[in-house]
């Protein structure tokens, strides 16, 4: 075990590219955690999406050994966390495991919009923070400005700011000895019952479930018996171990230690961010705070391009369930689009990287249907009723009301947007719940229904304010709205993969706009096609398709015989693609598209 | 072999045999083509004669006894060939085929002087029809086009012609950047006061690999007709052409009845021909199946193949019955007689038969007895229906 004073966990906070990896690979290299040879880019990120996208999914952690300055030899534990508000309780728990955090800021764009949500975080979680203003050696560096800006916007002191370049190394001395003498050793009762925080899971094909924990109280041992208070599950701890970031098995793990455990646990269902892990006999009754299971938000269907890909996709999905719990799924029918499942998800992020794992790692091409939340509908005999899809709506005539989610949006944006900010929340149905200002920086509350947000409303908002406003959000409960369900009706004939539930007053909008949409989607055809909007038998809104008139070749003659037959092949091919609804043929990115409304 | 002992006939006896010649040579491109012709500083017509003959000789081994229905010189600008070449061309058919007795010598032709002169030469070498490139009948659209004549020469080529040949026909090229309707139409009935009995009129394809279609592509290229315009002026072109007596007897062709190309029903209606010069396709019938042929495209590779004694041949494929119904399909729909049923029947290939019963009722596609025909609208959406027809 390692003595209390010795021991110090952080968090990097940064904005995508201002350097969260390269210097948390920094930092791994100048205390040879690593062997050099073993050194890649991006040592955290451990999936091709994550590296891809720049994003982290999973939080991750590693364990340095650094002699500082003061010779004592200091562990520091490392937990990189996804920043991302669909991640949002995810990275909370990330957050309270830890004391302190490195806020990384380009010293020459400045603060950024997603900065501010997870510095925010880290504040709420009580943390020291130690900025770093990183890429000092770019000839637009201007520290001293962006040194400002950080107490005006996020108000904490910046006077002592570690200057650094993570990319030539400059600096990472002074940020590994500010990490010892400024951030705060973590408190912890060796001799209490056991009490760790479960801060994320993953699979392993060899493993079975890796737990990443961080003991609050007391100690464990290979060989424990624990408990998880929150899911009831018992088991004997297997292993037990650090992340170097390889693993290397420990002994004992003690108070404010973070590491990993394996513990015969199939699924990683089974294990739920947050909850409090402690002995099976003689642990903790009570629970650390903050515990709550994630519940997925937004819904849509996946359904495979090519029907004879259904057995792989469920294969894909239950695979991939295990090791999320926070995705759920189950089987779905549609008239249009055959078989396939219904999903849910912590937000769109959650919902675009599931899809594309299955597309990626498992090779299914899949159309994704309206993404919707879960709506709540009160039957006229006072029963009520989940809905995760428009198309399971009960007949209007037994409906007594419908009540949707809303949520509580915090936006802070830079003042010269703040009229874009406020239009775009009162269009999505918002209510202002406060305005207040810090520097130039407009911070707006408003009460919003998720509805409104889950289709588009972070694109909207990052280009309404150039990327500009960072957006928080959290769920508060459901609220009665007069909320309908609106059906697309191509060629007379419904597409139930289209269908979704609107605010009344908004369904003509979202109906025209639906419609003007699809009629540039849909590839003419030979004849014309009305596109309709309707609630109910009632038509809110119709645009029509008109019909090709002109489509031959004008000269063909011996040599282009081929050169025609080619392109007929590559017709057929395209046709593949589409979707046939009655006589119609809808291209699948259609569905996609359709849904992506602007403004 | 039908029970009373007769063969049945061969498809060069039901739909033709031709022989399609590519001179790939133009004094220089236009900005709308994307045919396989090429500017050369310098040409050897000896070599170029010689390359020709060799290759005769060797679709003559693989197509022994054959009637030749028809001869296209094509282009490139053919006129450009010596008569002398043409010539020995024609020879050398002559001794590996017979000629039909109305067998028809095509070539392609520009309106320019210098081609003109040697109209009497191609007469005497044995062309019996020519084929004119006159594009437009107005100064402006002719220059547009980048073409190398005037109106006026391409009227007296015109003239010429007529007194040289039996049969004369010309192409326009018509929905034209700004033509408006009565453009057209003034422009079309001075093509047709002319008293011709064929017109090949089609409308301006941007066709990928141009100057035009890179010009299209930055946005250049303005005041192309609408798709609504692009139908006005082709349905004017139909009622202009009927009304002169020049029906459309394919999509862009009109003529007087009995003054049909030959060669190009060849064609349309699934016959037989070769394909001899750079580039050139053909479609020959060995006991393995029908053959697909495609000549190299590069005039020097072509040359030096043939001299060196190989094929010069790109590709060759045999067609399977499916893939032969489905040109012959694509092909013989451009026809106003259409396509014959019987036809497909002997291939073997079955039409499906709700997709045809729907595009007959929607009014695009008519059939009478074996034959099946493209409606007027169904023939200005032909790429449409046959994409819906021959869908899997």
């Amino acid at each position: 075990m390692t003595e209390l004073s010795r021991i110090r966990n952080f968090s990097i906070v940064a904005h995508i590219d201002h350097g969260k990896s390269t210097l948390a690979d920094r930092l791994i290299q100048l205390t040879n955690t690593v062997a050099a040879r073993d050194m890649q880019e991006q040592m955290l990120d451990s999936m091709d999406i994550e590296r891809e996208r720049g994003i982290t999914i999973k939080a991750n952690t590693v364990r340095i050994e650094y002699p500082a300055k003061d010779g004592h030899t200091y562990i520091l534990n490392l937990i990189d966390t996804p920043g991302h508000v669909d991640f949002a309780y995810e990275v909370s728990r990330s957050m309270r495991a830890v004391e302190g955090s490195l806020l990384v800021v380009d010293a020459s764009q400045g603060v950024e919009a997603q900065t501010l949500a997870n510095v925010y975080q880290a504040i709420d979680a009580d943390h020291e923070i130690v900025p770093v203003l990183n890429k000092i050696d770019l000839p637009a560096a201007e520290p001293d400005r962006v040194r400002e800006q950080i107490e005006d916007v996020i108000g904490i002191d910046a006077s002592d700011a570690v200057e650094i370049s993570a990319k030539t190394g400059l600096g990472i001395p002074e940020v590994l000895e500010a990490i010892v003498t400024r951030l705060p050793a973590p408190t912890g009762d060796r001799d209490a019952p056991l009490k760790a925080m479960l801060v994320d899971s993953y699979y392993d094909a060899y493993l079975g479930v890796v737990v990443l924990i961080r003991v609050i109280d007391g100690v464990i041992r290979k060989g424990d018996r624990i408990k998880m208070l929150g899911t009831g599950g018992t088991y004997p701890v297997d292993r037990l171990g650090v992340f170097r970031p390889k693993m290397a098995d420990i002994a004992e793990l003690g108070p404010g230690e973070i590491g990993f455990l394996t513990a015969s646990i199939k699924q990683v269902r089974d294990t739920r961010v947050g909850d409090t892990i402690t002995h099976e006999r003689k642990g903790a009754d009570t629970p650390l705070p903050g515990f709550k299971p994630s519940q997925p938000v937004v819904f849509c269907g996946l359904f495979p391009v090519d029907s004879n890909d259904f057995e792989d996709l469920r294969d894909a999905i239950e695979k991939l369930a295990l090791n999320d719990a926070s995705f759920s799924h189950e089987m779905e029918t549609s008239a249009a689009l055959g078989f396939g499942f219904r999903c849910g998800f912590l937000g769109l992020l959650h919902l675009e990287v599931i899809r594309d794992r299955l597309e990626r790692e498992y090779g299914i091409e899949l159309i994704t249907t309206a993404p919707s939340v879960v709506y709540h509908v009160f039957l006229r005999d006072g029963t009520m009723q989940e809905l995760h899809n428009p198309a399971d709506m009960p007949d209007l005539t037994i409906v007594d009301h419908i009540e949707e989610p809303r949520i509580k949006a915090t936006i802070l944006v830079p003042d010269e947007y703040l009229g874009d900010v406020l239009k775009l929340c009162q269009d999505r149905r918002g209510i202002q719940l406060d305005l207040t200002y810090a520097g130039s920086r407009a911070m707006v509350v408003y009460d919003l229904p998720l509805n409104e947000v889950v289709f588009d409303f972070y694109d909207r908002l990052k280009s309404v304010t150039k990327g500009y406003a960072s957006f928080d959000y959290q769920m508060e409960g459901y609220r009665e709205d007069s909320l309908v369900k609106m059906q697309v009706l191509v060629n007379e004939e419904p597409v139930d993969a289209l269908s979704m539930m609107v605010h009344r007053d908004r369904a003509e909008q979202r109906g025209r706009a639906m419609c003007e949409k699809l009629k540039e989607l849909i590839p003419r055809h030979m004849f014309k096609i009305p596109i309709q909007a309707a609630i109910g038998g009632r038509v809110i809104a119709r645009e029509t398709l008109s019909a090709m008139r002109k489509d031959v070749t004008a000269k063909c003659y011996g040599g282009d015989a081929t050169r025609k037959k080619k392109l007929l092949e590559k017709q057929k091919a395209g046709k593949k693609k589409m979707r046939q609804f009655g006589k119609v043929e809808i291209p699948q990115q259609a569905f996609i598209s359709a849904l992506k409304m602007d403004g | 072999m039908p029970a009373d002992g007769r063969t049945a006939p061969a498809v060069w006896q039901t739909a033709g045999f031709g022989i399609y010649v590519h001179w790939p040579f133009c004094a220089a491109k236009c900005p709308y083509c994307d045919f396989n012709s090429h500017v050369a500083a310098q040409i050897d017509h000896g070599a170029w004669a010689d390359a020709y003959e060799t290759d005769l000789d060797r679709w003559a081994a693989l197509t022994p006894g054959r009637l030749v229905h028809s001869v296209f010189f094509g282009g490139g600008t053919p006129s450009l060939m010596e008569p002398a070449t043409v010539a020995r061309i024609l020879e050398r058919i002559a001794q590996h085929w017979h000629f039909a007795n109305d067998a028809e010598i095509t070539l392609e032709a520009n309106p320019t002087s210098a081609e003109r002169d040697r109209f009497s030469g191609f007469r005497a070498a044995g062309v019996n029809r020519i084929s004119l490139g006159v594009q437009a009948l107005n100064d402006g659209d002719l220059q547009r086009l980048g073409r190398l004549h005037n109106v006026a020469e391409a009227l007296a080529a015109v003239d010429m012609a007529r007194a040289e040949f039996d049969r004369v026909s010309f192409d326009l090229i018509y929905a034209r950047q700004d033509q408006t309707e009565a453009q057209w139409r003034a422009e079309l009935s001075t093509a047709l006061s002319v008293g011709m009995d064929h017109l090949s009129l089609y409308q301006l394809t941007i066709e990928p690999n141009t100057p035009f279609h890179a010009r299209h592509q930055r946005g250049g290229l303005h005041g192309l007709p609408t798709e609504d315009r692009a139908v006005r002026l082709y349905e004017l072109t139909q009622d202009l052409c009927a009304n002169a007596g020049l029906p459309a007897y394919e999509v862009s062709n009109h003529a007087r009845p009995g003054s049909e190309s030959r060669h190009n029903l060849i064609y349309w209606r699934g016959g037989e021909w070769l394909g001899v010069g750079p580039g050139a396709h053909g479609r020959i019938e060995q006991t393995v199946g029908r053959i697909a042929t495609a000549a190299l495209r590069s005039p020097d590779a072509w040359l030096r193949a043939i001299a060196a004694g190989h094929s010069g041949l790109e590709e060759k494929s045999t067609s399977n019955r499916r893939e032969q119904a489905e040109e012959y399909l694509m092909m013989s729909l451009r026809l106003s007689e259409g396509s014959d049923l019987g036809r497909l029947c002997d291939l073997g290939y079955e039409l499906q038969q709700d997709r045809l019963a729907e595009l007959i009722a929607d009014g695009l596609l008519e059939r009478q007895d074996s034959q099946l025909r493209t409606t007027a609208r169904g023939r200005l959406l032909l790429n449409a229906v046959l994409s819906e027809l021959l869908s899997d």
